[in-house]
């Protein structure tokens, strides 16, 4: 079956091409005029480039993490061009002036802006390389008082908010590319949800990286006021590039006390070809804090692409009664790696979290999980329930499990459980006795393994995530 | 049921087959018309179960000689799916377990590609929901199963029961039954055997491979043959499967190789 499992991955990565829009690209390279030029280009106030400058101090006093499972040649970071935007200098009042080449690239990757924003819903405030070109539903939402933007745009119109919130849920100093992302972020999404207010709607942002070899820093902050509730999705796709592209996002959530944010992930970028050349670098650092009482925050995610996956969304758990979910499925196929997992950090008392994460390896891939329960001695009653699931297909691929668990607090409960199975020759040959073709019979199993993860996606990205699962791995087994 | 204007399911003729390089077939001759119930005995190791995967196409075997000719095509010129669609089910030994698989969904895709073979319509949840529970009457099986993984968890005769009703809803033309009375008590060999028999019919025929007499006291064969070192050495009636009972498998060792039917 080696044989006719090899032939599962290979569908060519269907999002890779390259729109021709003019890009104003800074010069390669990263110093503290890189960083000036950024806040000058995106005309900053002085305490934003201030933290900057701070972070990139952070950043040359410290040393690229090595602890993962993940092997990739060593960063040139001056060989990466920190701010890159399409050349269109005025803002866009509406959707006809968005350049129409912008448009016809939006509809290849099957995101119609106006169709799928009206027809799903969804505001969707598009990322195009770095800069945000358009918003949609803005205004309805700031009728009961959310502000959904990009947050160039929130530095602007609520810049008391962003100076509260900005770098105290991931701390500049947090880690290696933590500190890149606060020195150099160009865009991202801001989201704030006042007092008592439960969101109409799912919000949603597409991501994009464009321009060749720019290094993409994104930078989310989402914040979540007493009672008040979200469902943020995001959705990534990029085009195909032969040279490795970095992607060092930052995203902060915060929860007040009975607060409930969910933030789901289908992450589909370039992951290089069949021989592991080329593909996205993706070092991310998601948390959330939940800080008040009785607050809820869950992450989803669908990892599917990407060379490199390096990412940990994590809770922590401050307010009593808090709870954290994280329910993840990572594929990965042909030389794809990725090091994935979470921390739930309990630190209120009967704090509650929920680890759930189903890992598929491919071809000569290799999975891991990495994951952190810690029970800090204030956390009493404290519990967590983990559940690591490995899905092998072939005989190339690795799946690995880290867990670790430090428990301070002898009235917490923590449960941790695993499995690894494997889609079997035998298995298969059972499906095709009833008629059922190797394809769809490795379809139906892998929607099998992932169904406590799906089940907690909003209903239109279930159903991508399981269109997306079947493309990647079609040919892995046959 | 022996009809003497059957049509030929089934032509078997020279068969010989491989696993891991070591010969396992040496030379298989068996004719199975439609109506006809045959059962095929003998030893462990004597080749039965492998004969069953290589007509059902499993991968791990390696066809070295002879023809096989199944409902007038060359068998072997159909993957292992397309000869389940046309009409051919194995029913396991081991029936494999599918974790995360629910078997109502399991059950209905496997039918819903039978009906397409015979351009039938597909039937939606529901529709299938009232068939299946009715197929499992037969088979006395408690419904909650539709909602259990394949297989996962199963008992042994809960397994076997599994299969019976695959076949039930499958309606195989031909259905070879490899030891499916082997972990049954004798109250479930009986629920299984008389499901079998009500589904045996003019139109199609079982191959019954057993270790034992005890499931032929309830499902008749018409022929019995006697597998020795992957060839059927011996073959006749109902009659040679109490003979066989009687005097043990040495009884027949030795004999030359035999066809029936031809």
């Amino acid at each position: 079956m080696s044989a006719a499992i090899q032939n599962i991955v290979n569908q060519p990565y269907k999002h890779g091409f390259v729109t021709e829009i003019e890009s104003d690209v800074a010069p390669k390279g990263l110093n503290e005029d890189t960083i000036r030029l950024i806040s000058t280009k995106k005309n900053e106030p002085e305490w934003l480039l201030n933290f900057r400058l701070k972070a990139y101090q952070h950043w040359l006093k410290m040393e690229e993490p090595k602890w993962s499972n993940v092997k990739y040649q060593k960063i040139d970071f001056q060989a990466i061009s920190y701010y890159s935007a399409p050349k269109s200098k005025k803002k866009l009042a509406s959707m006809d002036e968005v350049d129409p080449e912008l448009l016809r690239t939006f509809e290849k990757l099957g995101v119609p802006m106006q169709e799928r924003a009206a027809l799903a819903g969804v505001a969707v405030d598009v990322i195009f390389d770095s800069v945000s070109v358009a918003t949609t539903y803005k205004e309805k939402l700031a009728e009961i008082g959310i502000i959904f933007c990009s947050i160039s745009e929130a530095v602007h119109t609520h810049p008391e908010l962003v100076k509260q919130y900005l770098g105290t849920v991931v701390p500049i100093g947090d880690n290696y590319y933590a500190a890149l992302n606060s020195a150099v972020f160009t865009d991202g999404s801001f989201c704030f949800i006042p007092k008592g207010v439960k969101c109409p709607m799912d919000l949603s942002t597409y991501f994009r990286i464009n321009t060749q070899d720019s290094g993409q820093f994104e930078r989310t902050l989402i914040i979540a006021e007493e009672e008040a509730t979200v469902s943020y999705l995001e959705g990534c796709t990029a085009p195909k590039f032969d040279t490795n592209q970095l992607h060092a996002a930052v995203v902060e959530l915060i929860a007040h006390d009975n607060a409930n944010i969910k933030y789901s992930t289908v992450q589909n970028w370039y992951a290089g070809d069949e021989n592991g050349v080329g593909g996205i670098y993706n070092f991310v650092t998601k948390r959330g804090l939940a800080k008040g009482k009785n607050s809820r925050i869950s992450w989803t995610q669908v990892e599917t692409g990407s060379a490199i996956t390096w990412k940990y969304p994590s809770c922590v758990l401050q307010g009593d009664n808090s709870v954290g979910e994280f329910y993840s499925v990572a594929v990965t196929n042909n030389y794809q790696q990725a090091d994935t997992g979470t921390k739930m950090i309990h630190i209120g008392k009967n704090t509650r979290s929920t680890i759930v994460s189903k890992g598929i390896s491919a071809g000569h891939s290799t999975n891991s999980y990495r994951g952190l329960v810690r029970i800090a001695p204030t956390a009493a009653g404290a519990r967590n329930f983990s559940q690591c699931d490995s899905l092998l297909i072939g005989n190339q691929c690795s799946a690995n499990t880290f867990p670790y668990i430090q428990v301070r607090n002898n009235s917490a409960k923590v449960e941790h459980e695993a499995s690894t199975s494997k889609i079997g020759e035998n298995q298969l040959f059972y499906f095709a006795q009833r008629g059922i073709g190797n394809e769809e019979a490795v379809s139906m199993i892998i929607n099998g393994f992932c169904k406590d993860v799906f089940q907690q996606l909003p209903m239109e990205f279930a159903v991508e995530a399981t269109n997306l699962l079947g493309l990647k791995l079609e040919g892995s087994v046959g | 049921m022996i009809y003497q204007d059957s049509k030929t399911l089934l032509k078997v003729r020279g068969l010989y087959a491989t696993a891991k390089g070591i010969e396992i077939l040496k030379g298989i001759n068996l004719t199975v018309k439609s109506g006809e119930v045959h059962a095929i005995m003998g030893t462990n190791g004597s080749g039965k179960s492998t004969f069953a995967k290589v007509l059902a196409g499993h991968a791990a075997y390696e066809i070295t000689g002879g023809t096989v000719v199944f409902k007038g095509k060359n068998l072997f010129d159909l993957a292992p799916e397309e000869r389940a669609r046309a009409g051919m089910f194995l029913g396991f030994q081991y029936p494999i377990e599918i974790p995360g698989v629910a078997n109502n969904q399991f059950l209905r895709l496997a039918y819903n590609k039978a009906q397409v073979q015979r351009n039938k319509d597909e039937l939606d949840p529901l529709e299938f929901d009232d068939l299946v529970r009715e197929k499992m009457k037969l088979l006395k099986m408690d419904p909650e199963f539709l909602d259990r993984s394949v297989n996962e968890d199963f008992s042994g005769g809960e397994k076997k029961r599994n299969e019976i009703l695959q076949m039930a809803l499958l309606d195989p033309r031909l259905a070879i039954l490899d030891e499916t009375d082997s972990g049954l008590d004798i109250d479930a060999v009986r629920i299984v055997a008389n499901g079998v028999n009500q589904l045996a019919n003019r139109d199609n025929a079982i191959i019954l491979i057993t270790h034992y007499q005890r499931m032929l006291n309830y499902i008749v064969p018409d022929y019995v043959h006697v597998m020795e070192s992957g060839r059927i050495v011996k073959s006749g009636g109902k009659e040679l499967a109490l003979e066989l009972e009687a005097h043990g498998y040495d009884w027949v060792s030795g004999e030359q190789p035999a066809t029936v039917g031809t």
